[in-house]
């Protein structure tokens, strides 16, 4: 198993996801199917990821959950005033989630979980109208986190560990809105960056007044991606001593993996589980995307975001319709962490409901296949991103349009109990 | 069970499309954007160098590209416009291969071991257009350097002509002329089109601007056959007048709409109000040094100049601020006689050689302008007239003191636009604009006044989302190193300023475009 874990782990190092925001919610097959919900659900080893406090109060010795989400986003964007327009060519995303727990014994459960909270993946076509702040982007972090659990009482467990991060990032953008060399070519520059790796922790409680209802609260600490081993390309900057050099050079850069406050809870009826989850994220450690030069000669990048914190509501319910088959469906109110005038077509986020289904097939007592699939529909949205820098000037200037977004995810798992 | 699985996959793939974003007013659906009246889908624009986005001294693709008639036809685009094509240069050096004395390379801002700018032609690479024929048919009719008439003239871009010298031809026309004897009227005509824009005038008098008013005037000799003008004059009113509705009449033979723009004025260029009347700054350490000896030399010549009744005429350098430049007046009364009887006693045999160098001299004022060119020039020694002086018998060291431009030397009339030359440009220039709106106004075409634009440009700058554009050189951004042509941010504003003109005429509606993407100057250091 712990080989299998490992080979899963190092072929999958591309692990890419969607685009809108970096976080990215499908962390488990189970709990996608019902809105993302979890932190107050004991149903399957995804409790790794949603409430570590939980993994004692399983049924089994063993449980194994792993799944995989294709995820498809599109962006559009269009500025009516200067009839102009761009869709994404987004490759498709597959965030894997791999979690196993194992009972030590009755007051104690061991777990290990591997998973891709964060990350998005963005490629305008390359010199859009806004490629002065993004052409392409590509984010990605593993979490690689062993947790263990404490059941202090019938009423009451804790649990939490730390958590690896390994992160990596490529981003291209052109630098001003005109800057070209003498044919033409847009200047741009990419900085790229892979394994970084960082450390964050995460704890859990668990408090079931009674066997049919449970309240859960998880915390995920903020984790900093630091980047200085990383590689920037200039390109295309006409051949003078008053513009940047072409080639490469280094680069310091800071990205954060915002902490996730969750609280929830879980009522079992006959054969229905209700959940609610609430999730606030810390956002507002996002204040600005500062992309610091090696070679003085290169400007300095700084790229105001100033993110506010932002609430998810999360709602789902399961309906076990034959011994074999169990049915699923959420429900989720996802608020964006931009403010107005700080929209980047990097992250284009705004408010966005999402819908999701699912259910899970018995293939045998032990074995159970899941599959989830969930639709987010993001609201047109006029918006614009007021503090692009012109490189010659110094000035900020304006971006924005039209922007609709989607994103579409079905996915698949197994769940294993033993 | 297998049609089920069929039909679960057929919704799922609906599922899937359904889930594409889309706008509610998508802009690519027709009904936001409309063209009224008009119908863009055969546009043909005519002119001249402003047409053909000819930038920074030469004619090179991306200057192309960023053309206001290029970049209209995108947006006419969006409301039923059709292909826009261009007879594009061979690259982005510009000028032509072998004939680089004629048609250089382009400018570009090179930047000094001190970091001081300044426009130096490209040679990064060599220019590698030639004269051969792209064929006919092209939407962008400009034709760098052409004046109104030429627009009308039989083997304008006949190849035969670029033969012989001066050239009877002009090679821009050469490469998309239909025939040797095609005009560009012609050309464009026999395209139908349905919508056009008519840029033309400018080098009629433009020319003998930028000549420092070296030409004739025909509004003052009263010739009206252009076959009889030079390069440099300015042509007759009643010349431009009557080619001017010809190219009109020929345009809207066959119900074309189209807009005509006007002609700003030449105190809206760069190439005009860059260089000070006053440049020689006693902060100059070289020419500190010499200000007392030069008053001492000028002050027996001013003496003389009291004498004879033109004090006006002095010529003093100041040791505090900024003085004029010494220029040559033609329109002053020749006074070398007298000058040289009045300053033998002092000169001796020398003279008469003295009274002819200052017989039309003056400093400079605030009404005189100095065209760019002669940025390189002031302060410098004039060597073929130091050698001139010395073998009039003058001594060595007085014919170098004798022989600074601008200083001693009067800068000569290509460099400087007097009064009466900016009087003679801007009379024709009101003609002309008279007769385009004359014309816009009778035939119901949209006039754009880019005049007022240009001047507004000069006169505390057009701001658009992001910053200012104003005529300010190399920094304004508006206008292309070599002064007189515009950018690619000003071609937007132009383009802008027509669109406001479609719009209001024919009642179209047509999205506009930001001058913030639209770039200015482009700076390298590839040049020798």
């Amino acid at each position: 198993m712990r080989k299998l874990l490992l080979l899963i782990l190092f072929v999958s190092v591309t692990l890419v996801t969607y685009a809108g925001g970096y976080r990215v919610s499908v962390q488990g097959q189970r709990a996608m199917a019902m809105g993302h919900t979890g932190v107050a659900v004991v149903n399957s080893a995804e409790l790794v990821f949603f409430n570590p406090a939980g993994l004692v109060y399983l049924e089994n010795k063993l449980n194994v959950s792993v799944g995989v989400s294709g995820i498809f986003t599109d962006v559009i964007f269009q500025n009516e005033d200067l009839g102009i327009s761009a869709e994404t060519d987004n490759s498709i995303g597959t965030p894997l989630n791999i979690y196993a727990s194992y009972m030590v014994n009755d007051w104690m459960a061991l777990g290990l979980g591997v998973y891709t909270p964060y990350g998005s993946e963005v490629t305008w076509p390359t010199d859009w109208a806004g490629s002065q702040l993004v052409n392409n982007i590509d984010l990605s972090s593993i979490y690689i986190q062993p947790v263990v659990s404490f059941k202090l009482s019938e009423y009451f467990s804790i649990g939490g560990g730390p958590i690896f991060v390994v992160g990596n990032v490529e981003f291209n953008r052109n630098a001003g809105r005109t800057t070209t060399d003498i044919n033409g070519n847009r200047s741009n520059v990419t900085i790229e960056d892979s394994g970084v790796t960082n450390w964050g922790w995460s704890v859990g409680a668990m408090f079931n007044p009674t066997e049919n209802f449970h309240v859960g609260f998880s915390y995920r600490s903020e984790i900093i991606i630091e980047s200085e081993d990383g590689e920037a390309t200039f390109s295309n900057f006409p051949n003078s001593p008053n513009a940047p050099q072409n080639g490469t050079d280094g680069f310091v850069a800071e990205l954060p993996l915002p902490a996730e406050l969750t609280v929830g809870l879980s009522y079992e009826y006959k054969k229905w589980l209700f959940a609610f989850d609430y999730n606030r994220q810390y956002w507002d450690v996002y204040e600005s995307l500062d992309i610091n030069f090696n070679n003085p000669r290169n400007p300095d990048s700084s790229n105001p975001r100033n993110y506010k914190n932002s609430s998810v509501y999360r709602f789902g319910v399961q309906y076990q319709a034959t011994e074999k088959i169990a049915l699923r469906a959420g429900y989720y109110r996802d608020e964006t962490p931009v403010q107005p005038g700080f929209f980047a077509p990097e992250t284009p986020r705004n408010d966005s409901d999402g819908f999701s289904g699912g259910l899970s097939f018995a293939v045998t007592p032990k074995l159970a296949i899941d599959a989830s699939f969930f639709y987010l529909r993001f609201e047109e949205v006029d918006a614009s991103y007021d503090f692009g820098t012109n490189p010659t000037t110094g000035a900020r200037e304006p971006f924005g349009g039209t922007y609709k977004s989607s994103a579409f995810a079905p996915g698949i798992g197994l769940t294993y109990k033993m | 069970m297998i049609k089920n699985n069929i039909k679960y996959l057929a919704i799922l793939a609906l599922g899937l499309i359904a889930c594409e974003p889309e706008f509610d007013n998508p802009i690519d659906e027709s009904g936001i954007y409309k063209s009224g009246e008009a119908d863009f889908s055969n546009f043909i624009a005519l002119g001249n160098s402003l047409t053909a986005g000819f930038a920074d001294g030469a004619l090179y693709i991306t200057g192309q590209e960023n053309s206001f008639p290029n970049i209209l036809s995108k947006q006419f685009s969006l409301a039923g416009g059709g292909e826009f094509t261009q007879p594009l240069m061979a690259d982005n050096v510009g000028g032509f291969a072998g004939a680089t004395e004629a048609f250089p390379p382009r400018l570009v801002l090179a930047f000094g071991e001190d970091g001081s700018p300044s426009p130096e032609r490209f040679t990064g690479s060599s220019p590698s257009t030639d004269f051969s024929s792209l064929g006919a048919s092209f939407s962008n009719m400009g034709v760098p350097g052409a004046k109104s008439y030429h627009l009308v003239a039989e083997g304008y871009g006949n190849p035969a002509g670029l033969q012989v010298s001066p050239p009877a031809s002009n090679p821009y026309f050469v490469r998309f002329a239909s025939s040797a004897n095609a005009t560009v009227l012609g050309d464009a005509v026999a395209q139908n089109p349905t919508f056009f824009t008519l840029w033309i005038g400018n080098n009629d008098i433009l020319s003998y601007a930028t000549s420092g008013g070296v030409g004739m005037d025909h509004n003052i000799t009263g010739e009206l056959n252009p076959m009889n003008y030079g390069p440099n004059d300015i042509t007759n009113n009643m010349t431009f007048a009557g080619v001017y509705s010809q190219l009109v009449n020929g345009l809207i033979a066959n119900g074309s709409k189209g807009v005509l723009l006007n002609l700003p004025s030449v105190t809206s260029l760069p190439f005009f109000t860059t260089v000070p009347f006053a440049p020689l700054s006693p902060l100059n350490q070289d020419f500190a040094e010499q200000i007392p000896a030069l008053n001492q030399t000028f002050a027996g010549l001013n003496a003389a100049f009291t004498a004879l009744g033109v004090p006006e005429r002095a010529i003093q350098f100041s040791t505090t601020s900024a003085s004029p430049v010494v220029i040559k007046d033609e329109s002053l009364v020749d006074i070398t006689a007298n000058l040289t009887t009045a300053i033998t006693p002092a000169f001796g045999p020398l003279a008469p050689i003295i009274a002819a160098q200052y017989g039309q001299a003056r400093q400079a004022t605030a009404e005189d302008l100095l065209v760019l060119t002669s940025s390189g020039i002031i302060g410098q020694p004039d060597t073929d007239r130091v050698t001139e002086l010395i073998n009039l018998g003058v001594p060595a060291e007085l014919a170098g003191q004798l022989s600074v431009k601008g200083v001693s030397l009067p800068l000569e009339d290509q460099f400087v636009l007097i009064p009466a030359e900016q009087t003679a440009i801007e009379n024709a220039r009101t003609a002309y604009n008279a007769t385009i709106s004359a014309l816009a106004a009778a035939n119901g075409l949209a006039l754009y006044d880019v005049a007022s634009d240009l001047n507004q440009a000069a006169n505390g700058g057009i701001p658009y989302n992001g910053g200012i554009v104003t005529s300010q050189f190399v920094t304004g951004g508006g206008f292309s190193l070599d002064g007189v042509h515009p950018t690619p941010r000003a071609h937007a504003i132009v383009t802008n300023g027509i669109i406001g003109a479609v719009e209001s005429t024919y009642g179209a509606s047509l999205p506009s475009v930001n001058p913030a993407d639209f770039g200015t100057i482009t700076v390298s250091n590839e040049v020798n």
